[in-house]
């Protein structure tokens, strides 16, 4: 087996001869410049002049009390510039695109964060922007399309498949075949072909960096546990990264279990999936027994994909992170119930990670304290809410 | 590494200045008695090897037409199985070499052994699987050359200093992406395919032959000009989306005047 860019038995490079190449010049690029002094100043100077690091780790007191157990902590990725945590990763491959000489990117989106982030990170640095949105998702999150227009990017609704987030990868990874001299794909997740995982999870791991220090200073100890939503699994690794060594950290990602685990309308990769080689990468991925990839469903475009990040299957197959799946009912409650009782309105993403909190908190005492990823805020899916409830909002 | 298994694909370019007639179908597109059908057809009409595509939910090497007969016979119910049924009805009237173009997926979830153990049952001769390059391929190639079956390797217009590498290890034959990007049919091929050939010749013979973006005589005559032969697959599938089942006819004169053309390279 190839040892590259391997978690475990998961990653790899598992791509067309075409772009292999390329992949190793991101490679040498990447191994060079996250070492280059004036590359990480200029990086830090864009996250914390540009996009607002550090984010804030609020004390959740409300919910805390009300929920009767540990003290909830928020890391509020919410509130970074474009609302998201994927500002974190873009930002530092859209520098790292522009030192390797490139002058467009191209990214697939699901709920559009990812887009967005793209599209602001090009306008910023003066780069071509082009994003690869499913059909079906350029409906859902109508209002992320119109946005990353504003920002000057190109918006393809990608009519292939099942119109999510696995066709716009798929959309994106043939773009990028057919132009890599002047193109850099900047990947959302910590998924596909190595190097493009470990890229991503540096980039985002700025989240556990600050938490772990944020929590020590204002509880002097570590927490009993760390609480991400996972999609392909960026802003959950970021969430982990720092805390995989403090063995007493427990670490609870949670899966998009759609209309639930034991029907085929979910996206749990972890709960329903298998061992699989998909989107350059070998990892678990919901599939059927030919290895065809399964139209998997969630009400969160963000986490409607059918597999998951390489690290993540590792850390899941060593044991030391463990997978839950939350069903849609789950997480829209839990982002009624955080808007109402903290006036934080979350991504419903996110919103997966606060069910689970609701869900266990009790089970620890006040002098424990857990910290949830808000890794994006809500106002993306506030109509989409809406509809869920049966509420019928006109324009 | 042996460069030498025991199967048919030498077969396809066994006389000296012999220039191969590749041509491509996907399994199940309408259906399996069509694809039996059409591969007969075309070995009628001049083809010396097969590549029958086994459906996959997510071809990303793939362009449009291709992508389309993907989804056309996985709705029509073709699986691993039915490919597998489709090779065993044309052995009964056929010798003519086959592989296999899948992703690596499908194979991998059937199980490598299990895979090659049914592909060396039934006479298939060799795999292409796009997502599955020279870094990877070993996990594929122990298991299929233990069964006979050749894994054959990719070379593309991006792979520079890589050619050498991959043609010392290639086996069966060497398929050269003439182009950028996915398969589909192209107006023009522009490059450079002589100075790849030439790279890949200073370390080995195994015959090469080019494919995307080929569809006229012209294009194929030139390309096995170059090369020892040429591969054709979306022309032959958008023959296939457009007449469906009665598509034989059609693919036998295609392929018939293609064949021509690259005997005349």
């Amino acid at each position: 087996m190839n040892e590259k860019g391997r978690f475990g038995i998961h990653g790899g490079q598992y791509i067309s001869e075409t772009l292999m190449n390329e992949l190793i010049k991101l490679e040498e690029a990447y191994e060079h410049y996250k070492n280059d002094p004036e590359f990480n100043a200029e990086l830090t100077d864009l996250l914390n002049n540009y996009a607002g690091r550090p984010s804030l780790l609020y004390y959740a007191e409300k919910m805390s009390k009300d929920l009767g157990g540990a003290k909830i902590y928020l890391k509020r990725e919410d509130l970074n510039h474009t609302g998201s945590h994927k500002i974190n990763n873009v930002l530092g491959q859209a520098l790292l695109a522009k030192k390797m000489g490139k002058t467009r990117l191209i990214a697939e989106t699901g709920a559009g964060q990812h887009g967005v982030a793209t599209a602001t990170a090009a306008a910023l640095l003066g780069m071509e922007c082009e994003i690869f949105m499913g059909k079906e998702d350029t409906v859902r999150q109508a209002l992320n399309v119109y946005r990353m227009e504003l920002l000057g990017a190109k918006v393809n609704a990608v009519t292939t498949g099942t119109m999510t987030l696995k066709d716009a990868v798929n959309d994106a990874m043939r773009e990028w075949s057919g132009r890599v001299s002047d193109t850099h794909y900047c990947l959302g997740s910590v998924m596909g072909p190595h190097p493009f995982p470990t890229i991503v999870r540096d980039f985002q791991s700025v989240i556990s960096k600050e938490a772990r220090a944020q929590i020590l200073e204002k509880e002097g100890k570590l927490p009993a546990a760390v609480i991400a939503c996972v999609g392909g699994g960026s802003n959950s690794i970021g969430m982990f990264y720092n805390f995989i060594p403090d063995k007493e950290v427990e670490l609870i990602g949670c899966e998009a279990g759609g209309r639930g685990v034991d029907t085929p309308e979910t996206a749990a990769t972890i709960a329903t999936g298998s061992l699989g080689i998909f989107h350059g990468m070998k990892s678990y991925f919901c599939q059927d027994k030919y290895g065809q990839i399964a139209p998997v469903y969630s009400i969160s475009a963000g986490l409607d994909y059918p597999g998951i990040g390489p690290e993540h299957a590792y850390l899941h197959d060593i044991g030391r992170a463990k997978y839950v799946p939350i069903t849609d009912e789950e997480a829209v409650c839990a982002f009624e119930y955080l808007s109402k009782t903290e006036g934080i309105i979350p991504a419903i993403e996110s919103a997966h990670a606060v069910a689970q909190a609701i869900k266990i908190a009790k089970n620890y005492s006040p002098d424990q304290s857990i910290i949830i990823c808000i890794s994006g805020r809500g106002d993306k899916d506030v109509a989409a809410i809406a509809r869920y409830r049966g509420v019928d909002l006109h324009d | 590494m042996s460069k030498k298994l025991n199967n048919k694909i030498s077969k396809a370019f066994d006389t000296a200045n012999k220039k191969a007639f590749i041509a491509f179908i996907t399994a199940g597109d309408p259906d399996a008695d069509s694809t039996v059908n059409f591969i007969l057809e075309m070995e009628r009409a001049g083809a010396d090897l097969i590549e029958v595509g086994i459906p996959f939910s997510d071809p990303t090497a793939e362009g449009v037409v291709i992508q389309e007969a993907n989804i056309r016979s996985l709705k029509n119910g073709m699986t691993t199985d039915g490919a597998f049924d489709i090779v065993k009805r044309v052995r009964e009237k056929s010798d003519i070499p086959i592989c296999f173009m899948t992703y690596a997926n499908p194979v991998f979830h059937y199980g490598y052994d299990r895979f090659f153990g049914r592909c060396e049952e039934l006479g298939v001769d060799g795999i292409i699987v796009p997502d599955m390059p020279y870094e990877e391929k070993q996990e594929m190639d122990e298991p299929a050359k233990a069964h006979g079956v050749s894994v054959i390797s990719m070379v593309s217009p991006t792979s520079d200093e890589r050619v050498k590498s991959i043609a010392r290890d290639a086996e069966g034959f060497i398929y050269v992406v003439s182009s950028m990007g996915v398969t589909g049919v192209r107006s023009e091929i522009k490059t450079d395919i002589d100075s790849i050939i030439k790279n890949i010749r200073e370390v080995t013979d195994v015959p090469c032959a080019i494919g995307f973006g080929i569809s006229t005589p012209q294009q194929a005559k030139d390309m096995a000009g170059k090369s020892d032969g040429a591969i054709v697959g979306s022309a032959i599938v958008r023959i296939v989306a457009e007449y469906g089942k009665e598509a034989g006819p059609k693919l036998y004169e295609y392929v018939k005047s293609m064949k021509e053309a690259v005997e005349k390279a």
